[in-house]
This record gives structure tokens, sequence and C-alpha cells, in this order.
């Protein structure tokens, strides 16, 4: 029963909904089936399945709230899912930021989120995809280590005020490091996908491979200050923090006017509406958007439309809490799922040929703050990093440390390139001018 | 049990949704009123047997069955308000074979007799198919069956028994001291966590474990608004393997910082309302503290800063999967490979002795047997600074030469798979008698460094940068006001072939990482790391200041 219909979904959360006495009462029900198979050493070393599907119930008695969940659905084990927030709600402290339910909302109709072929996955694809990925390492004597992650999800909500809401999503990702066996290379390739018409692992385990091979031996160079290519998967991780997620997590209008942000003003409120990136920096979400079709509700209903955070570099808006834009008097804008930075129409190849000195970079690894007045990071780059010398790769050079804020680069920009799908996101490649590497690191 | 403690319990189940970082949930719902109670080992037992039976009947030559509930509570408040209470509860069991010479996995919360044979077939099933790919057969290293046995952490409060009223109270009464020393905001936060934990194998144990661990954490904030300056200082509790006894303070305790600190640092019990106040006044004291100057100093690191360089640069480093490649293509592999252990070369100065013990009273990673039914154990990692052993489970054993595991696997919920994970690795106490201030006396140009800050390594564990909560400057022996903007950066070997001195055991304590991260789908496990004070000579610090216009 992991994926129910939105008729399905609708009839459990009617019938919950009937068994409430509190004031308020909310339901949502999640869903999801799924599988993964992970490698290393050319072999798989796990395989396993989820399926599950779980009920949360929200009741609410004036300004106390309480949550309930269960995962098993006949009469009486609702009906006590129910009793039981409404029994904590009665115990909760008021909350001085309580927000009523919301009513009926309308949503974005379109967003394609869900696709049947994914829904289809079976364990042969699986390991058909797997196995295609480990003989290409094989043949070039490489060593792999991989791991093939798909899900097919579902999201339906129903409240006392009138709110309904369902939609189901697809998604696979991949992602594959392949290394030298004398551990002097490493490569690295990743992409997502809510249809996978497009996923091909040999095809990405060839981009790997050739960054392993072409990576061997690596020099070291002087740390400072370098032009960088960052390619997307160095821009936006879905294995770690990352730059511009960062970036985009401390949009939030609250803590900038409490004055804990980068977006604080001296003396007060905050910097929205002020030019603070280069002019070529626009960045917006869009549920209904073709390569990244996402959620078109927040987990609180609020719907998801197309929103601008920073066009022509400038902060066009902020995120917020329904409280807290109440309170603020400011637009009431959920955060986004996944976003798009717009970018050109180059490659990294066309970016390498027009940089006369650079480095390129694949992937950046353990990226933690540093000092959130700045929004200052570290970290440090990883499998594949090259120096680029009259448009071309001249040689592998070793790993870097870097202690950078996505504020100073993007007001560094060089060029931007055609936005990849990473993480759900849609990210150009950036060539960044004075990207700050501060050590060695030995790491490959 | 008293009506008004169940009602307060089914708070267990609230607002999963809203920490998903949390594992295990999505199981069978269980009744509050059983919670506490455990279920009873004669029904888990038979149902183990039906999983056991069905892989065996299915073709497998292993078999091992997890059968777990799991409890979690989370208060989070800000200033005079409670954020959340994020509970949750989670059912079910987990099936692991050995079937052609591979592994199968398969996981259910339909926990019957017939929903556990299931899974044992579904994940034979697996087994036998990925047994097409693979070049290599497990070689699992001799484990005994112990039979029925149990265990349990030894704690004197269970913290699920105290009511939520009692524990918001002392959160909110913490934020209270931090809003009256002067902070701009305050955050806290209790996690607590009870795993019980039944597991029985085809090597006829039964094994039934009752699991407790609690994590109680501030973050104060500091604004100055002329300046548009802000800073935070976390609290420096730890995460430990405790019950609730451990927010009651004694003053046994408490271990003093060094003179001209007002620092205090909390053994196995944690005064948060003291840790509050001092944290405030220390927030507002980095807004105007002095900009370090980089360059070489020697640094002498407080246990709850200690703890979290030992676990990156040591603990990650000798876990015996990354070493071998298995976590090469998320959180990496390792400097200190078996050919890198042949050379014979220093991993730190002689001073330097590692353990790690999976049997340390009060830390995260006690237990009385791992995830696979091997009884938990201490042993050397480093002995007078040569690395003389890894952390390893049963299928890695014969790899390194050895002929049985060292307990270390560990799965974060019936539904996950369980794997390598980090021992409790502690750095052991100076045998000689030598406090902070006798450290600090022979200090001429160094920086005193407390509490976690930002942390990150490199994916072989060579280079790091680690900064902390509060910095101290120290001048000719002495303590000499705060700095700011303090980070150290360095190789792991050279940094702990600098290890100079080391505080005797009057001073050793634990540090803890709460949800450490590793492996594919993700996992989180908790892990201890003791230490007492210890100098570092030479290192490298930079100023992290930056100017965003």
């Amino acid at each position: 029963m992991a994926i129910l219909s939105k008729d399905e979904a609708q009839a459990i959360l009617k019938k919950v909904l009937s068994f409430s006495t509190a004031n308020e009462c909310e339901a949502t029900l999640t869903g999801e089936i799924g599988g993964n198979v992970r490698s290393a050493r050319n072999a798989i070393s796990t395989a396993g399945a989820v399926e599950n599907v779980q009920l949360i119930v929200e009741s609410r008695f004036g300004k106390r709230s309480g949550t309930a969940t269960c995962n098993e659905f006949d009469d009486a084990t609702l009906r006590r899912c129910v009793q039981r927030a409404e029994e904590i709600a009665k115990l909760a402290p008021e909350s001085p930021e309580y927000m009523p339910l919301l009513g009926a909302q309308q949503y974005l109709d379109g967003s394609k989120a869900f696709a049947q072929n994914t829904a289809n996955i079976t364990p042969d694809y699986r390991a058909q995809q797997t196995a295609a990925s480990l003989q290409l390492c094989e043949k070039r004597k490489l060593s792999s280590a991989g791991f093939l992650v798909d899900s097919t999800n579902f999201v339906a909500k129903r409240n006392s005020k009138g709110l309904e809401a369902y939609q189901a999503g697809t998604n696979l990702e991949y992602s594959v490091t392949v290394r030298t066996p004398d551990g002097t290379g490493s490569g690295y390739a990743t992409a997502d996908y809510n249809d996978i018409s497009k996923f091909d692992a040999g095809r990405l385990t060839q981009i790997a491979a050739d960054k392993a091979s072409g990576s061997m031996n690596a020099k070291a160079i002087e740390p400072g200050k370098y032009t960088v290519i960052l390619e997307p998967a160095a821009l936006v991780a879905n294995t770690d923090a990352s730059l511009l997620q960062a970036l985009m997590s401390a949009m939030d209008a609250r803590s900038a006017d409490e004055g804990r942000s980068f977006l604080s003003k001296k003396g007060g409120g905050n910097k929205k509406g002020e030019k603070l990136f280069d002019e070529r920096v626009t960045i917006y979400s869009d549920p209904t958007n073709a390569d990244i079709p996402d959620r078109i509700f927040a987990n609180d209903g609020r719907p998801q439309k197309k929103v601008t955070w920073i066009e022509k570099g400038v902060v066009k808006n902020l995120y917020t809490s329904r409280f807290w834009a109440q309170k603020a008097g400011i637009p009431d804008i959920p955060p986004p799922g996944g976003w798009i930075m717009e970018g050109g129409t180059q490659s990294v190849q066309d970016m390498i040929k027009g940089t006369a000195k650079g480095i390129l970079v694949t992937r950046l690894w353990y990226i933690r703050p540093v000092d959130p007045q700045t929004l200052l990071y570290t970290g440090l780059t990883r499998d594949g990093t090259f120096y680029i010398e009259n448009g071309k790769i001249k040689h592998p050079v070793k790993n870097f440390r870097f202690n950078e804020s996505p504020i100073i680069m993007l007001n560094n920009l060089e060029a931007i390139g055609k936005p990849q799908r990473v993480g759900g996101n849609m990210v150009p490649p950036l060539k960044i001018r004075d990207f700050t590497f501060t050590s060695l690191s030995d790491a490959v | 049990m008293k009506r008004r403690e169940f009602v307060g319990l089914t708070s267990l189940a609230a607002g999963a949704l809203f920490l998903p970082s949390f594992p295990g949930f999505g199981g069978s719902p269980v009744d509050p009123e059983r919670l506490l109670e455990g279920v009873d080992p004669a029904l888990k037992k038979r149902l183990a047997d039906a999983a056991l039976n069905a892989a065996k009947s299915a073709g497998a030559s292993y078999a091992d069955v997890r059968i777990g509930r799991y409890l979690n509570q989370s208060i989070f408040t800000r200033e005079k308000q409670v954020q959340n209470i994020a509970s949750g509860e989670s059912f079910g069991a987990g099936v692991r074979v050995l079937a052609n010479g591979t592994w199968g996995f398969a996981a259910t919360n339909t926990v019957t007799e017939a929903g556990l044979a299931k899974a044992a077939q579904l994940a034979v099933s697996i087994a036998k198919a990925n047994s097409k790919v693979q070049k290599d057969k497990v070689n699992l290293a001799p484990q005994k069956g112990y039979g029925e046995v149990s265990w349990k952490t030894p704690i004197v409060q269970n913290a699920f028994e105290v009511p939520i009223a009692q524990k918001v109270e002392l959160m909110l009464a913490a934020n209270a001291k931090a809003l009256d020393n002067g902070a701009s905001f305050v955050n806290s936060a209790l996690f607590q966590i009870n795993e019980q934990k039944y597991f029985a194998s085809t090597d006829g144990s039964y094994i039934d474990q009752d699991v407790h661990r609690i994590w109680p954490t501030i973050g104060v904030t500091a604004v100055d608004r002329s300046t548009g300056k802000f800073r935070t200082r976390e609290g420096l509790s730890a995460p430990m393997g405790l019950g609730y006894e451990y927010m009651t303070p004694k003053a046994a305790d408490k271990i003093a910082g060094p003179s001209g600190t007002g620092l205090i640092g909390y053994k196995n019990s944690y005064d948060i309302l003291e840790d509050a106040a001092l944290a405030a006044q220390q927030a507002k004291g980095k807004l105007t503290a002095k900009s370090v100057t980089p360059g070489k100093y020697d640094i002498v690191l407080d246990p709850n800063h200690l703890g979290l360089t030992i676990h990156e640069s040591i603990g990650h480093a000798t876990e015996l999967d990354r070493v071998l490649g298995y976590e090469a293509n998320y959180a990496g592999t390792s400097f200190a490979t078996l050919e890198w252990k042949k050379q014979n070369k220093p991993y730190g100065s002689k001073l330097v002795n590692i353990i790690a013990d999976k049997t340390q009273p009060g830390s995260l990673g006690a237990v009385g047997y791992d995830d696979e039914g091997v009884k938990t154990k201490q042993w050397d990692i480093i002995k007078d600074g040569m690395l003389v052993d890894y952390q390893k489970i049963r299928d890695q054993a014969a790899i390194v030469g050895q002929n049985e595991s060292d307990g270390c696997c560990y799965a974060q919920s019936w539904q996950d798979v369980q794997f390598q994970r980090m021992a409790n690795i502690s750095l052991k106490p100076g045998t000689q008698k030598m406090s902070v201030d006798d450290m600090i006396k022979n200090v001429d140009k160094g920086i005193y460094i407390a509490g976690r800050g930002s942390f990150s390594i490199d994916q072989q564990r060579y280079n790091f940068q680690f900064g902390g909560t509060v910095y101290y400057a120290i001048e000719k022996g002495k303590i000499a006001g705060m700095l700011e903007d303090v980070a150290y950066q360095a190789n792991t070997q050279e940094f702990w072939n600098s290890c100079a001195a080391i505080c005797d055991e009057s001073d050793y304590r634990l540090f803890g990482s709460f949800f450490d991260g590793k492996g594919q789908p993700p996992q989180v496990s908790a892990v201890s790391h003791g230490s007492a004070t210890t100098r570092f000579n030479g290192v490298n610090i930079i100023n992290t200041a930056r100017k965003i216009g």
C-alpha cells in the first residue's frame, strides 16, 4: 500500500478527521517505496529495499497543539492516533507563535514530479545499471565505488479548515567514485532525475573513470588565490553541505531581521532590495520547471509558486514562517525545494578553452561553516582537480583546502556556464576569480 | 505506571515529521502504556527463530535478526518558549543473511512470525541475486553463540520517565539564565534516545539490550546592533550514555578550566544553568575580543574540543572499512592503509596512546554486544605513538590476519543494515601529575581552545582545519584575554607528533558526537572520545575574519 492514489489517500484522511474532537485538526499521509544498491572495490557490498506509509495527525485546542503518528490503517489505530494527538495538545504549553491552520489553497498545476518509468524500476534494473558501472571499471583496471538509490513517493494533506493537497513524485540518484589501483588518481560523477529515461550509469562512470585516469600523480602547486572553474557538483552536493545551498539556506527573513545573518543590516532590518552579488546572478524557484519538477506545496500546506530570490545580483525575496511574516508585515513565502540559477550556454569544456590560467574543480568536500557573519565556509577539493593553462588542462594538481564565502564568490564571477541538474537543483558551472585556497592536502 | 505518566509519554510519538534526521521512523505504533516495559524476550525469541529458520530453509548459510523498538524525544526551546517537542517511536525487525557467500538484507515493520519469515526469504533472494556479480565470498570470523543474555546501560533515571514539563522547565530556566546575563538570543535542546534491541543469530545468540543516551545543548547569541556584529557560544556539555541523572549537577563532576577564563568542564553530570550564564557572558566577550594574529602557536586543547580532533583524525582514519575502500564514494578512504602501517612510521609522539573501548561506562558507544552479536571489549589502536590496530567487524577480520571481530558493528535502526562504526576512541591521560594551570605555566606564546567549533578534514584524513567555541591567548605562562577568528590547520601525522604534554587522570573527561554520519544510505551513530587537556607545539593558526562589503 506504499503508494496511494489521491482518492485513496484522501479517503483515509477524511476518516481521520471524522474522529477528531479538536478545534482544529490536520492530517498528513506520506508514503515511499524504493530500493538501493551500494558497491565498492568493483563488487556489490549491500543492497536493500524500503516500503513505508506514515500518518501524522496534528490536533489543536486554542493555542495548544499536539502531534501523533502511526502506520497502521485500521479504524481502531486511526482513532487511537487522533486521541493521542488530542491528549498531547491538551498537555502542551500555549504557543505564543500560534497561527491558525490554513484553509483551502490554490496549488499550481503541471508539475511533472512523478514519472511512471521511474516508478517501474525493478531490482534487475538496479543490478544491470550497477553491473554496467562495475564492468567498465574492471575493463579499464580501475576500482569503482558507487551508490544507486530510487524512490516513488507521495504526500497527501487534509485539514478541518478545508485544505486538501496531494502529490506523487519519483526520484533516482546515482553517484560513483573511480580510483586508480595505485591510489594516485580519483574521479567522480553524479546525477539525479525524476524521469530515468536519460539515466545511464555507464556513461557517468566513464566520466569518473576518465577523471581518475587523468588525475594520477598530481603535482603540488602553492595555495593562494586562483581563478577556478567549479563544476556543478562542486557548487551543490547531494552528499554534503555546499556553498550555493548554504547561501540559499541563509535567505531567511527572521534571522536577518534579528541581526544574526549575513543579510542583517547594521542598526537593524535586513538587506532585501540591496545588490549584494554580480549582476549576472539570478536565482529563482519554480515547482513546474521541466528539469526539476518539484513539490507544489510546502510542509505546512502553503502553495509553492515561482519565486525570484536574487535577480541581477539584487536580493528580491526572503522566505519566512507564517508567524514572522505576520509579525513583520512581510510577504508570506515558504522556503523553496529545488532552485534554478540562471546561466549561459557554455559547457565546462568551453569555459576551460577560455581560461588562460586556472584550476578546474570536480567536487568539494567536508564543507563546514567558519563564520556565519560572513557566510565563510571551509572545505576541500576532491576527486579530480586540474591545472588549466592557455585553454587546456595541463596537469592534475594536489587537492586544496579552501576558505571562501559564497557571497564573495558571487561577486568575483568571471563566467557562467550551462546549468545542469544536481541534487534537485539547476546549477551552472561557474568561473570565479580570486578563490581562496589556504593549504594543500595530500589526500587523493 | 500512573495515568499522567502515560499521557506524558504519548508525545513520544509526536513530531516525527519535524525531525527527519532521527532514524527509524515508520515502525508500527506501540501502545504507549507498553513503551517503557519492553517487549517480552520470550516473544522476541519466538519471532527471531521464525526469521532464522525461514532464512536457513531458503538457503542461507548464516542469518541474524534484529528486533528493535527505538524511542527518541527532543525538546527544542528558544528564549521563553517551547519551539517543538519532537518525538518518535519505531518498532520493527531487520534480517541479514549470507547466501552463496553474499550478503542480503530486508526489513519489515510487520513484526509477526509470518512477517519476519517473509523478510528473511526476501533477504535470501536479494543475496542470491547479488551473488551473480560477486567475485569473492564473504569470510566471516567465527563467533560463538552466547545463548540468552542481556545488557543495559547503567542509568540511574530513565529520561523518558521524567515528565516533559520538568524537562521544559529546566530548558527554559537555562534560557532565562542566558538572557539575564546579556544574551540577545538563546536556543536550547534536549535529545534523548532509548534503543530496545534484540539480536539473534544462527550462531546461537539471543541478546536483549536496553541502551540509553542523552544530550542537552545550548546556543547563545550576542548581537551588537550598532556594528551589525553577532557572535555565538555553544554549551560545554557532552552527549553521554547516561540517563537523566546527567542533568543533576554534582560538585565533584566539575573541573575548573585555566585560571582567568572562568571555564568549567563537566564530567558525569552537567550544570546547564551555570553554563548558560557563562555562555552569555562569553558570547558578549567575543564581540570585542582581539582578532588573532596568524602564525605558529603552542595550543592547549580542552577535552571538550580535543574529542572532535581525535574523532576526525584518528577515529575515522582507523576504521577498517574506510582503509579498505568501502566508503570511497562517500566519507572517503584513509591515509593509514595496511601498507602505511607496515612502514612503521609514527602516527604521533611517544605520549600518544589511543584506545578503542566499547565498554567504557557513561560513553555513547557502550553496549554489551554489538549489532552482529559480538561481545564488546577494549583494545589498543595507537601505542606509544605507533599504529598497532584498526577497528573491524566480522567480515573484515581475516583481511588483516585476525580471527575475531572487535565488536563495533552498528545499525541506526531496525530498518537499516548494520556495518562497521566507530568505537569510543580515546587518548589516555598523562601518567604524571599535571593540572591545566601547570601546563599553561610552561607555554610562552600559545592559545587555549575549548568547545566544539567549525571542523573539516579531507577524505583521507590528512589535512584538517578546526575552530573552537572560545579561545584565550596565552602569554608567558598566563591566560591573557579572549581571542577571535581562530582556526588551526594541520596534517594529522604532524599534529599528533607535535603532542608535547597531557594532563593527568584528574582532568580526563568525555566528549561525544551524537549524530556521526557514514554510509550509503547514510546512517548516524553516537560515539564518545575521552581525553585530558593536551598541549601541541608549533601549530599553524589562521585568522578566519573576512569582509563581505
